[in-house]
C-alpha cells in the first residue's frame, strides 16, 4: 500500500503547543489528490495518539501544498513538556506513515 | 561559522544578518545576566564578529544582528572591544527597549491558557518583539554593526531591505516581500538543504560543507535565493517550499511587527541552479499590538536513561518501565517514560510489533527542587539491582527549566531606542 511518504514531503513547525505541518507534493498534479485525500477528519484520525486539539487545514494551491495547524499536539507546550521531541520535530515522519487509498 | 564567513567572504553582500536568538535564548541569558551584569549577550558573539570583522571591513558589508539577546549594551562595547584590538575602526548602534519586564502588567493573560502570567511563578524575562520600525534609525545612523536584543526575525532582514530603496512601512505588499525575505533566509541553512535530506529520495550534495542563503531584492520586492558558489546543499522548489510554510500558523496571515503577510499569493520559480525566484507576496497592515516574550522558572526536570538489547529486549524494558512507575508513585505530580527506540517520538500507534534489537528507556519528571528531581536518576540507576536482566549505559540529568508563555503588549507601553558606539567616544541618539 503506498504510503503519503511516496507523494510527499513534510517539515514540521512549533508554536507553543502547537505542531505545524507542512504537505507538499513532489509532483503538481498530485496536489489535487492531496486535497482530496488528506482531509481534516483523515489527518485527525492518523495523528489521534498525538494531537489532542482541533486540526485546521490550509489549502495552497500555488505551491501544491496543504498546511495542517494541530493544536494540542506537543504535550502542553515545548518549553515545559517533558517530551523527549519536546518541538514534535520529528512528528512530520509520523504524518508520512499515513497510508494511501488505491 | 564557516558558512557565514564563505558569505562574507564570497557573497558581495551589502547586508549580513546574523539570527542566533531561539525562543528560550533570551531567558537564559537573562539568568547569566543576573549572575555576571556584563554577560547576557551570545557567548559566541566575540568569536564570530572577531572573524567576522576584518572581512566585512574590507567588503563593505554592514552587520545586523539579535546577539545582543538580553544584553544589547554590554554585546556593543564587547563588538567595540574586539574592533579596538583587531585595529578596525567600527561604528556600533545597539537597539533597546524590547525588555519591557518592568513595564508589563501582571495580570495580563498569557496567549497559550487563559489564566494571568503572575500565576506560572517567578518571571525571569519579558521581551518585546520589536520590528524594522526599531531597527531603521540605528541603519540610517550608518553604523556597520547593529546589535539588537529581541526582534521579529524577519526584521533584521526587513529594516536593511525598506532602508536601501527608501520604502515607507506602511507600503504593506513591498514590507511584505521584504519580510518573506526574511522568512525564508532565517534558520541557518534550511534554505540550502538543512533539515530536508532523506536519502534516496530528497538527496542534498555535500551537506557537511552546507552553504547558507543570501537573496538579492530587487526595487519591486522580487527576490532571487542563492548561495554562494562551492558550497554545500541545493536550493530547489522543495527547500523553499518546506521553508516558507516553516512554522506558519497561518500562510494567510503571518504576523510580525511590520506587517500581516499573506505567503499564499507567493509564486517561486527556479532560474537556475540553486537559484529561486520569489514574488507575490500580499499584505494586510500591521497588527495593532507586539508579542512579547515571557520567561519563567517552571521548577527541575530530572531524567534517568537505561538500556536493552538481544533477545526480548523490549518485554525486559517494558518490566523496567512498570518496575520505576511503581516506585516513583505518588512521588511526582508530572512524569514521563518513554521506550527510547519503539514509542518515545510518536507514541504507540505506529509502533511495529517487531521488537528492535535495542531498547532504550527513558524517564522524566518535574520536581521542584533539585533534590527531588534526582530522585529521577536514582530510581533508574537502582535497576541494575534492582530491576531486569541486561540493563545497560545508565545516565542521569537535572536541570532547571525555564518556561516561556506569551502575551501582547500595547506598541504605545514599549519605548526602542538606539544608541551609537564608537571605538572610544559614547554618543546617544533617540
Amino acid at each position: 500500500m503506498a504510503k503519503l511518504y511516496d507523494l510527499a514531503h513534510c517539515r514540521a513547525g512549533d508554536k507553543g503547543n502547537t505542531s505545524i505541518l507542512s504537505v507538499i507534493a513532489y509532483r503538481p498534479e498530485d496536489y489535487q489528490f492531496l486535497v482530496d485525500t488528506l482531509t481534516v477528519d483523515v489527518v485527525a484520525r492518523h495523528l489521534r495518539d498525538i494531537v489532542q486539539g482541533e486540526i485546521r487545514r490550509w489549502e495552497l494551491p500555488r505551491l501544491g501544498a496543504l498546511q495542517f495547524v494541530c493544536e494540542r499536539s506537543l504535550g502542553g507546550g515545548v518549553t515545559t513538556s517533558l517530551a523527549l521531541d519536546a518541538h514534535g520535530k520529528s512528528l512530520s515522519y509520523a504524518l508520512l506513515m499515513l497510508d494511501l487509498p488505491q | 561559522m564557516d558558512a557565514a564567513l564563505a558569505l562574507a567572504e564570497h557573497g558581495a553582500l551589502d547586508w549580513l544578518a546574523l539570527e542566533c536568538l531561539a525562543e528560550r535564548t533570551i531567558a537564559l541569558a537573562q539568568l547569566r545576566r543576573r549572575r555576571a551584569p556584563d554577560s547576557g549577550f551570545d557567548p559566541k558573539l566575540q568569536r564570530r564578529i572577531a572573524a567576522l570583522l576584518p572581512i566585512v571591513s574590507r567588503t563593505g558589508t554592514r552587520i545586523v544582528t539579535n546577539m545582543g539577546a538580553a544584553n544589547p549594551m554590554a554585546a556593543g562595547r564587547a563588538v567595540i572591544d574586539i574592533a579596538r584590538q583587531l585595529g578596525i575602526d567600527v561604528r556600533v548602534a545597539v537597539v533597546t527597549g524590547d525588555d519591557v519586564l518592568a513595564a508589563l502588567p501582571l495580570d495580563a493573560f498569557a496567549m497559550e491558557a487563559h489564566r494571568p502570567l503572575s500565576s506560572y511563578g517567578p518571571l525571569v524575562s519579558a521581551n518585546a518583539y520589536l520590528g524594522a520600525e526599531a531597527i531603521l534609525p540605528a541603519i540610517e545612523s550608518g553604523a556597520n554593526v547593529i546589535i539588537t536584543g529581541r526582534v521579529a526575525d524577519p526584521s533584521l532582514f526587513v529594516a536593511p531591505i525598506v532602508h536601501w530603496y527608501g520604502w515607507a512601512l506602511d507600503e504593506w505588499n513591498r514590507v511584505a516581500a521584504a519580510t518573506t525575505v526574511g522568512h525564508l533566509l532565517e534558520c541557518a541553512g534550511q534554505l540550502c538543504g538543512g533539515y530536508f535530506a532523506d536519502p534516496g529520495r530528497k538527496d542534498v550534495p555535500d551537506m557537511a560543507n552546507l552553504g547558507f542563503p543570501y537573496a538579492e531584492v530587487d526595487s519591486d520586492g522580487v527576490a532571487t535565493l542563492a548561495k554562494v558558489e562551492g558550497t554545500g546543499g541545493c536550493i530547489t522548489l522543495a527547500t523553499a517550499k518546506e521553508q516558507l510554510l516553516y512554522e506558519v500558523t497561518d500562510p494567510c496571515a503571518y504576523l510580525t511587527p511590520d506587517v500581516s503577510a499573506d505567503f499564499s499569493t507567493i509564486t517561486l520559480k527556479q532560474v537556475g541552479k540553486d537559484r529561486v525566484r520569489v514574488e507575490g507576496a500580499r499584505a494586510h497592515r500591521r497588527p495593532e499590538q507586539l508579542k512579547v516574550s515571557v520567561g519563567y522558572m517552571a521548577g527541575f526536570v530530572g531524567e534517568g536513561e537505561i538500556g536493552y538489547a538481544g533477545p526480548n529486549a523490549n518485554a525486559r524494558a517494558e518490566l523496567a518501565a512498570k518496575t520505576v512507575q511503581a516506585r516513583l508513585e505518588g512521588r511526582f505530580e508530572e512524569l514521563r517514560i518513554d521506550l527510547i527506540g519503539s514509542s518515545s517520538l510518536h507514541g504507540r500507534a505506529f509502533d511495529s510489533t517487531a521488537s528492535a534489537y535495542e531498547v532504550r528507556l527513558r524517564v522524566a519528571g518535574r520536581a521542584r527542587t533539585a533534590e527531588d528531581a534526582a530522585i529521577i536518576g536514582d530510581e533508574v540507576e537502582a535497576l541494575y539491582t534492582n530491576g531486569p536482566a541486561g540493563g545497560g549505559g545508565a545516565r542521569r540529568y537535572v536541570h532547571e527549566q525555564v518556561g516561556i508563555v506569551s502575551t501582547m503588549i500595547d506598541r504605545e507601553s514599549v519605548r526602542p531606542c538606539v544608541t551609537l558606539m564608537e571605538r572610544e567616544a559614547h554618543g546617544e541618539v533617540v
